[in-house]
């Protein structure tokens, strides 16, 4: 996995509650049986003008010109400012993969749906959860200077933006430390193997018919 | 000290070791696995050199994909295909047991886990399907997850999770005739909204629930991720064990009397405290119908589509708009006016023989009306509809208009060739009325398995309880 320590990042908001992961990679897409290439389709119902089908050549697709991330000015964005709930619904990790190789590292929202939020950080991108006050402030700012950007600094936890205002967040320790060092969590769990093989044997004891 | 919730007593009979924060390794039990979210997680064993820690455990089902309709020409869609063969691929490399495409146990993940008895009481069980939250309703400890967590459960037969927190719903009193399991769990998300269990295990309790068979049981649970939480779930009592008994994988003999024992006590002590509580009265909850595009905009068919302009919070009253401008919905309209294209009685949710017994029983001599133009029923295994043929309920649907289809996922998700065209209509059994769930620009009513079938006659939404009332005169 990815590390992650600072991130700078222009930002691109999207203005919706309750974005579920149908809408972040539609399902004709999860057709696919690989981790990559899933950044042309991200919101591929909102972003293009015709029905996508995987294979097609996304370049020559007729673009959404209402839609934010077709804008200008949101073009490079590293960071997705979003409303509650983001990520509701199917558990396809295809949505953060989809984000990721947009070329998001950083999501900002009031609340994340709870597989979609740890579905993240096994894929080095960063769910941060912030009041909704300060994200609904965040969405006006953003869209009052264009050029908007935060920086993001996961070991401090916290995220400066344009005119200095320092905006701490909470992280859990195992999950930060994870993402700073860029770890496998499978290799981590496998070194508790003995732990694993222990719990087995006692497990077989009590409850025999759960190993037949 | 107080006492425990079910949750709590799942939750520390499958700790294996807990870091300072609280994160924790537990012990999965049963994981199921269908195409879809899979062939990374195998991918990723494959190059990290690691094979499935325990193969037994893993119960593998292709579902999404499936064709439901010219299963002798294979699977014509390339993509599919592929998917389908990687799993049966990756299965047989691993030795692990599938339910092929040809076997009559294949199903829908969530039909086939309980109706073989791969799902117990007592069980961590996994899958890398949101809708895993079903399996809840046998007081299991069952929950969705991602693609590298279905690489970690088999690469190590655990998952890394920090414990939720605690709430309890309690449904109490006696619902009318025609309310069945499905308006209950969407009079709940209703309630508590999309984000309400975020954070939370469910257990769902009160006299309501209790009264539910198992099927119905699984419909509430398996909606709990509609309402935001990763897990719902319920006590064991004799409806569990009565299911379960003689089941496939379920023991058997003194296996069978020992584990009764034991799961006896998966139930949450009287003194437990919950983070969380919420109540409904069953006998208050009407026919519920969603109008809008997330499972919380719903009303009763009683009801009438909301009005954007009489909401105060900005960022809902958008999502209102975007919803009935998606739809194509008018503020005040009445939902027995809204008329329907299509009808999908179908899903994890409501695929069940209940669920087509139910649905048969409306529209039994009666005729699919005129303006619908598509209406199907999709069991949720082979062995689901063997049992509704043995009870000639194809026959039902058939003579009315249905097409009746082999078992899958089918047009709840649209994956394979069923699903809506742009601007289409449809009453649905399903869980998700998302945009573009059932097909780009589609629309989608949820609706239990008896409101479908009533629309279906009727070419409109009609209240059941009422069309109930007049047929048994
Ligand atoms: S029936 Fe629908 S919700 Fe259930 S597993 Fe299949 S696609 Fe998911």
């Amino acid at each position: 996995m990815e590390k992650f320590t600072t991130l700078k990042g222009l930002v691109a908001p999207l203005d919706r509650a309750n974005v579920d992961t149908d809408a972040i990679i539609p399902k004709q897409f999860l057709k696919s049986i690989k981790r990559t290439g899933f950044g042309p389709n991200l919101f591929d119902e909102w972003r293009y003008l015709d029905h996508g089908e995987p294979g097609m050549d996304n370049s020559l697709r007729p673009l959404n010109p209402d839609f934010v991330l077709n804008q200008p000015r949101y073009r490079g964005a590293g960071i997705l400012l979003a409303r509650g709930n983001f990520g509701c619904g199917s558990s396809r990790e295809h949505a953060p993969w989809a984000l990721q190789d947009y070329g998001f590292r950083a999501l900002i929202a009031p609340g994340f749906a709870d597989i979609f939020y740890n579905n993240c950080f096994k894929n080095g991108l960063l769910p941060i959860v912030l009041d909704g006050n300060v994200v609904d402030r965040l969405f006006k700012e953003v869209e009052a200077a264009p050029g908007y950007a935060l920086i993001v600094d996961l070991a401090a936890q916290r995220i400066t933006t344009p005119s200095g205002e320092i905006l701490p967040f909470e992280v859990d320790a195992f999950r930060k430390h994870c993402l700073l060092n860029g770890l496998d969590d499978i290799g981590l769990t496998l070194q508790h193997r003995d732990d694993i093989k222990a719990y087995e044997a006692r497990r077989r004891m009590e409850a025999p018919w759960l190993f037949t | 000290m107080t006492g425990k919730t079910l949750y709590d007593k799942l939750w520390d009979a499958h700790v294996v070791r807990t870091e300072p924060d609280g994160t924790t390794l537990i012990y999965i039990d049963r994981h199921l696995v269908h195409e879809v979210t899979s062939p990374q997680a195998f991918e990723g064993l494959r190059l990290a050199g690691r094979k499935p820690w325990r193969a037994a455990s893993v119960l593998a089902v292709p579902d999404h994909n499936v064709p439901t309709k010219g299963l002798e020409h294979g699977v014509t869609d390339p993509v599919s295909r592929l998917q389908i063969e990687t799993l049966d691929e990756n299965c047989a490399e691993h030795g692990i047991t599938e339910f092929k495409m040809n076997d009559v146990r294949q199903g829908i993940v969530h039909v086939i886990g309980p109706e073989q008895g791969a799902t117990l009481p007592g069980m961590t069980v996994v899958c890398g399907d949101s809708h895993t939250s079903t399996h809840g309703a046998f007081a299991a400890l069952a929950q969705g997850i991602g693609t590298s967590e279905v690489e970690h459960v088999l690469a190590t037969q655990c998952l890394l999770q920090k414990k939720a927190k605690n709430m309890r719903i309690r449904v109490d009193g006696a619902p009318a005739p025609g309310i069945t399991a499905k308006d209950i769990v969407l009079a709940i998300i209703g309630r508590i909204g999309t984000a309400g269990g975020t954070g939370y295990a469910i257990e769902y309790a009160g006299s309501a629930i209790r009264a539910l068979s198992m099927e119905g049981r699984m419909t509430v649970c398996n909606m709990s991720i509609e309402a935001g939480a990763r897990c719902g779930m319920m006590a064991v009592d004799d409806t569990t064990l009565a299911y379960l008994k003689d089941r496939p994988y379920a023991p058997k003999g003194a296996l069978w009397k020992q584990a009764v024992a034991a799961w006896r006590e998966l139930k949450s002590d009287d003194d437990a405290v919950f983070d969380k509580e919420v109540r409904l009265n069953a006998a208050e909850i009407r026919p519920h119908v969603t109008w809008g595009t997330s499972p919380e905009m719903v009303t009763t068919i009683d009801g009438r589509v909301p009005d954007p302009a009489q909401e105060t919070d900005a960022v809902k009253r958008g999502g209102m708009e975007r919803a009935l401008s998606y739809m194509g919905l008018k503020p005040g309209a009445a939902i027995t006016g809204i008329a329907l294209d299509k009808i999908f009685i179908g899903s994890c949710t409501n695929a069940r023989i209940e669920d087509l017994r139910a649905a048969a029983q409306i529209v039994r001599g009666k005729k699919v009306a005129r303006n619908i133009k598509l209406a199907m029923v999709v069991p949720g295994s082979g062995l689901v509809k063997q049992q509704a043929e043995k009870e000639s309920l194809d026959k039902i649907f058939i003579e009315a208009g249905f097409e009746w289809r082999a078992p899958g996922c089918s047009m709840c998700l649209a994956m394979n060739a069923d699903r809506l065209e742009p601007g289409e209509r449809c009453a649905s059994t399903s869980n998700r009325n998302f945009e573009g769930r059932q097909g780009q620009g589609g629309r989608t009513h949820l609706v239990s398995p008896a409101m479908a079938a009533a629309a279906a006659v009727a070419g409109h939404f009609v209240d059941v309880t009422k069309l109930q009332v007049t047929s048994s005169k």
